[in-house]
């Protein structure tokens, strides 16, 4: 037992591949997600990060009960959810809840807002009686920032910004411990994403949520998360806190990713490490054997074709990296 | 949507998203803003629509109310006068059994639309539910279903009604209503599934099946109202369809049977007169082309209206 | 009609001026007819672009930067959207005066433009080889055979490896990386002398922007190209820019070097906008938020657009007429009635 809210172990999920109509054969699998480990603690925000196709939004999707694993364990409050079925699942469902990315189909555009942020009540009916929920509802409203007025409205008279509160307040309707963020931001215009990332950390100090963020926009997630994943083809290639990752990254995916992040300031224009990636990222269906970043990475060896480097810390980091040659380099600030 | 359309629809988008938070302007009602309320109001603004529909409520109320439009009994039938061309009494004329023409049209019109709205609904209900089933389920549900359906397909049309309706003999409202049914519930069964296929990957509906809604919930109350568009579009051509089959059914022997009065009835007994008295031929080949045109442009503004992209 | 033909006779244009700007936009007005009213979403822009410049039009949605960039290649669907005001000037001709015929030729043989989705702007049914092959035989009226070679070649230019074998591939066999590279060599196909670019990398994964940036530089470089640089995002426009025009609810509210506007931006929107954005070099410091929303088109604030959400609004910023582009040094302009304490407030 652990002070962890939420914790995966060794999480997989393939999908599988088949051809034929009436009878199926299975003739490989996308491997999007392959052997997480994760652990969140109260009140924290994990970032996870990664490009297209690292199977973070299929993470994502794990968490919620959206997708059965193939194999391993997602362990809330000490218990494996991973395979609850029925109202066992309904009632786990309470304890995390997801915000979506798209503001403008994650809402059904033909129920009121009020209906929307309600609907959680009418599945689990033993959270508000329902003479309580109106009120509720339009708390709820308030609580992010929203006009409560506005509880007969419908989706398509608000704006992207506002109807990612709206997202927000059903997230919270059944008062969860943890809500994860599938790039809540990523739709959203640039000041607007200042108002949502905000309102989370507001809701997070005054709740005491934990969050699992996960997006690609790094300098966002440095902006909120306490620690950070990093991810690739449905791997972690390396994890600590948010200071660890984005100061003193080891693995060298980590520092591609972040030297590619332009910064704001045309004065540092030229002066920063750049690492120019070359080639694809490979198929998930068909990733490369041993470490999969080495098709595209600078100091690939022999020995990381044949042996996957575990999630460890290296010799000379402070925080576990998965890979050979592990090694700290600053890519986000100018170089002297 | 393309980079090159989403110009207008983008600044459309904007255009349509009026200033919010903080109170409405004064004075302003708040107004219902549903889709469907927002589709009433367009459709109602619609010129060719309106048209359609006062036709269709001009028709449909000959169907349930035919004393309102006539004192005549259709039946009052005197030989003697047969074949008179429209006059002062009679003013469609009579047909070759000496009725009042236009009583017979008014009366017509009831056998006619019951047919086409009990076979409408039957293939509302039927097809859509099938739809709804082989789209949300997937799997070995929709393979059965599907292959049901496609069976259903390949009976062709015209041949299997008549076929059908030979073999049956007792030619009723409910016969015919039914054999329509059993052969067009397949098209109607493929909007839906198809639909409902687009729809179930919605982000709402993930999201609502991550608060820990339950399958009936997520097909009713999530995907239902949004894939029932389409199938609604092509139920209300549908309705027009059917009542020109009910016409070529009786026409071709093996519909209504006379003494029953309907505009199918009508064509095919005076079909021969057409060089000689037109009339007998225009007036219920006008009404029922109306009424088929009616639909169809009905139909039409429908889809116009409830296209969420147009919004 | 060989490339010196083309060229021929778009110098035999009148007013052609060889020492004008490359390309001008003089007082562009831009409305949509839209179910809700009228929409108008250009309201005066102005912009003006040298030959090896990059000029970066930065701005949120619906601010009307796309629009005016389709403005500019003639892509409005009419209706229904309407220039209704201005001039658009390529080398001193104003292509919305030319006849029909004589605008497209321009339009094709000088400006090219690249959207954000590669797949929608490319044709699925036919091989990506096809297409860049078909660009040289109608406008250049080349063999099959050696619009075949030029196709290789410019595939080979934006770096696609095996461009050999990958021109008989179709869109939707590239990754979106590399679907752009297509369309960059699509737009280069003719040679142009302008290139809009609307959002290039704005779909694409970090690492790929970066990689797609670096190649847009390098052939601006190599063939001294103005680049209009359409984009909301600030760390792209940092790195690109020379000049960069921002854009609020259908005008340019401040334009200036690229230097200027990051160290001393001089409208509050500009300023605003730069304080809300997380920065990857600077740990979790409070995002400043600018409040309200901006304004629907059809309902645009009289006076300054920007007035109902800025901090520092006066009476005279809501009344009409709104402010003028004030000349805050040589080349550089912002229109606030005051944008001297905007800009001295550091």
């Amino acid at each position: 037992m652990s002070d962890y809210v939420l914790e995966t172990k060794d999480l997989v999920k393939h999908f599988p591949l088949t051809t034929g109509i009436l009878f199926k054969k299975q003739i490989g699998a996308v491997q999007a997600v392959d052997g997480i480990n994760l652990q969140l603690r109260r009140g924290e925000t994990l970032g996870i990060v990664g490009e297209s196709g690292c199977g973070k939004s299929t993470l994502a999707r794990l968490l919620v009960g959206l997708e059965t694993p193939t194999s391993g364990a997602i362990t809330v409050r000490g218990k494996d959810i991973s395979r609850l079925r029925g109202g066992e699942m309904r009632r786990y469902r309470r304890n995390i809840q997801l915000v979506m990315q798209d503001p403008y189909t994650s809402l059904n555009p033909r129920m009121t807002v009020g209906d929307i942020i309600g609907e959680p009540f009418d599945i689990h009916p033993e959270v508000a009686p329902k003479r309580d929920r109106r009120r509720k509802v339009q708390e709820l409203l308030e609580l992010v920032g929203s006009n409560p007025d506005h509880i007969n409205r419908y989706p398509h008279q608000f704006s992207g910004g506002q109807r990612q509160r709206i997202g927000i307040a059903r997230a919270l309707a059944l008062q969860p411990e943890i809500i994860v963020c599938d790039e809540p931001v990523s739709a959203l215009d640039v000041s607007i994403q200042a108002q949502v990332v905000n309102l989370l950390k507001r809701l997070q100090n005054e709740l005491g949520l934990s969050y699992i963020f996960i997006a690609h926009d790094l300098s966002v997630v440095r902006h909120i998360a306490d620690r950070v994943g990093v991810m690739y083809l449905g791997k972690i290639a390396e994890i600590g806190t948010e200071d660890e990752i984005y100061e003193r990254t080891t693995h060298p995916y980590t520092q591609a990713l972040l030297s590619a992040v332009p910064v704001p300031d045309p004065k540092l224009r030229g002066l920063r490490d750049q690492i120019v990636l070359e080639g694809d990222v490979p198929s998930p269906a068909d990733p490369p054997s041993g470490c999969r970043f080495r098709t595209r990475c600078w100091k690939a060896q022999d020995i990381c074709a044949v042996e996957s480097p575990a999630l460890t810390v290296r010799p000379g980091s402070d925080h576990p990296s998965a890979c050979h040659f592990a090694e700290v380099r600053d890519v986000v600030h100018a170089v002297e | 949507m393309s980079d090159l359309t989403s110009a207008a629809a983008a600044v459309g988008g904007e255009a349509a998203a009026p200033t919010p938070t903080g109170p409405a302007p004064a004075g302003k009602k708040e107004a219902s803003a549903s889709l469907w309320a927002d589709a009433r109001r367009q459709l109602v603004r619609d010129p060719v629509f309106v048209v359609a529909a006062i036709y269709i409520l001009l028709v449909t109320s000959m169907a349930l109310f035919p004393w309102l439009w006539t004192r005549t009994d259709p039946r009052a039938c005197d030989v003697k006068f047969h074949r008179t061309p429209p006059n002062a009494e009679h003013i469609f004329g009579t047909n070759i059994l000496g009725c009042d023409y236009y009583a017979f049209n008014v009366y017509g019109a009831r056998p006619s639309l019951a047919i086409a709205i009990l076979a409408t609904t039957g293939i509302v209900v039927i097809g859509g539910l099938s739809g709804l089933l082989a789209g949300y389920f997937g799997g070995w549900v929709d393979a059965i279903i599907s292959r049901i359906m496609d069976i259903f397909f390949s009976l062709p049309f015209l041949l299997g009604a008549i076929v059908f309706l030979v073999v049956v003999k007792d030619q009723t409202i409910f016969t015919l209503a039914f054999v329509l049914v059993l052969l067009a519930w397949p098209t109607i069964a493929r909007i839906m599934r198809s639909s409902v296929i687009s729809s179930k990957n919605l982000d709402y509906v993930h999201a609502a099946k991550a608060v820990g809604a339950t399958n009936g919930r997520l097909m009713f109350r999530h995907i239902l109202p949004n894939a029932i568009a389409p199938m609604l579009v092509y139920a209300t051509i549908t309705l027009g369809s059917f009542v020109s089959a009910e016409a070529t059914l009786t026409f071709l022997g093996v519909g209504l049977q006379a003494p029953a009065q309907s505009w199918g009835i009508a064509i095919a007994q005076h079909q021969v007169y057409f060089l000689e008295d037109p009339w007998l031929l225009l007036f219920p080949c006008g009404l029922l082309v109306g009424t088929v045109l009616s639909f169809i442009l009905m139909g039409d503004a429908l889809r116009d209206a409830l296209d969420p992209k147009l919004r | 009609m060989t490339k010196t033909d083309v060229t021929a006779s778009i110098d035999a244009l009148p007013d052609l001026d060889h020492s004008a700007p490359l390309l001008q936009v003089k007082d562009l007005h831009v409305e949509f007819r839209t179910r809700n009213g009228l929409a108008h979403a250009v309201n005066g822009v102005n912009l003006s672009l040298q030959a090896g410049e990059s000029l970066a039009i930065l701005g949120e949605s619906g601010c009307g930067k796309s629009v005016t960039a389709q403005a500019i290649m003639g892509i409005i669907d009419s209706p229904p959207g309407y220039i209704t005001q201005g001039e658009i000037l390529y080398r001193g001709v104003d292509l919305l005066k030319l006849p029909e015929a004589q605008r497209r030729k321009v339009r094709a043989n000088k400006i090219a433009m690249i959207f954000q989705d590669a797949l929608s702007a490319l044709n699925p049914v036919f091989t990506v080889g096809f297409q860049l092959a078909e660009l040289f035989r109608k406008h250049r009226g080349m063999s099959r055979q050696e619009s075949r070679q030029r196709a290789i070649e410019l595939l080979d230019l934006v770096k696609i490896p095996a461009a050999k074998q990958r021109i008989n591939d179709y869109p939707h066999q590239f990754s979106g990386g590399m679907r752009q590279r297509v369309m960059i060599a699509m737009a280069l196909a003719l040679d142009p002398e302008v290139l809009v670019a609307d959002e290039p990398t704005t779909a694409l994964d970090v690492t790929v922007q970066a990689q797609i940036m670096a190649l847009l530089a390098e052939l601006q470089r190599e063939r001294n190209m103005g680049l209009i640089l359409i984009t909301h995002d600030m760390g792209v426009v940092a790195d690109v820019a020379d000049r960069i025009s921002v854009m609020y609810a259908g005008r340019v509210i401040e334009e200036a070097g690229v230097h200027d506007i990051y160290s001393t931006p001089a409208h509050p929107y500009t300023k605003a906008l730069l304080q809300s954005i997380p920065r990857i070099d600077l740990k979790g410091q409070e995002l400043h938020v600018i409040k309200g929303l901006p304004p629907a088109l059809t309902d645009i604030p009289a006076g300054c657009s920007f007035n109902p959400r800025c901090g520092y609004v006066q009476d005279v910023c809501r009344a009409d007429p709104p402010p003028p582009r004030y000349p805050v040094a040589p080349g550089r302009t912002s229109a606030c009635h005051f944008w001297k304490e905007v800009k001295g407030d550091e």
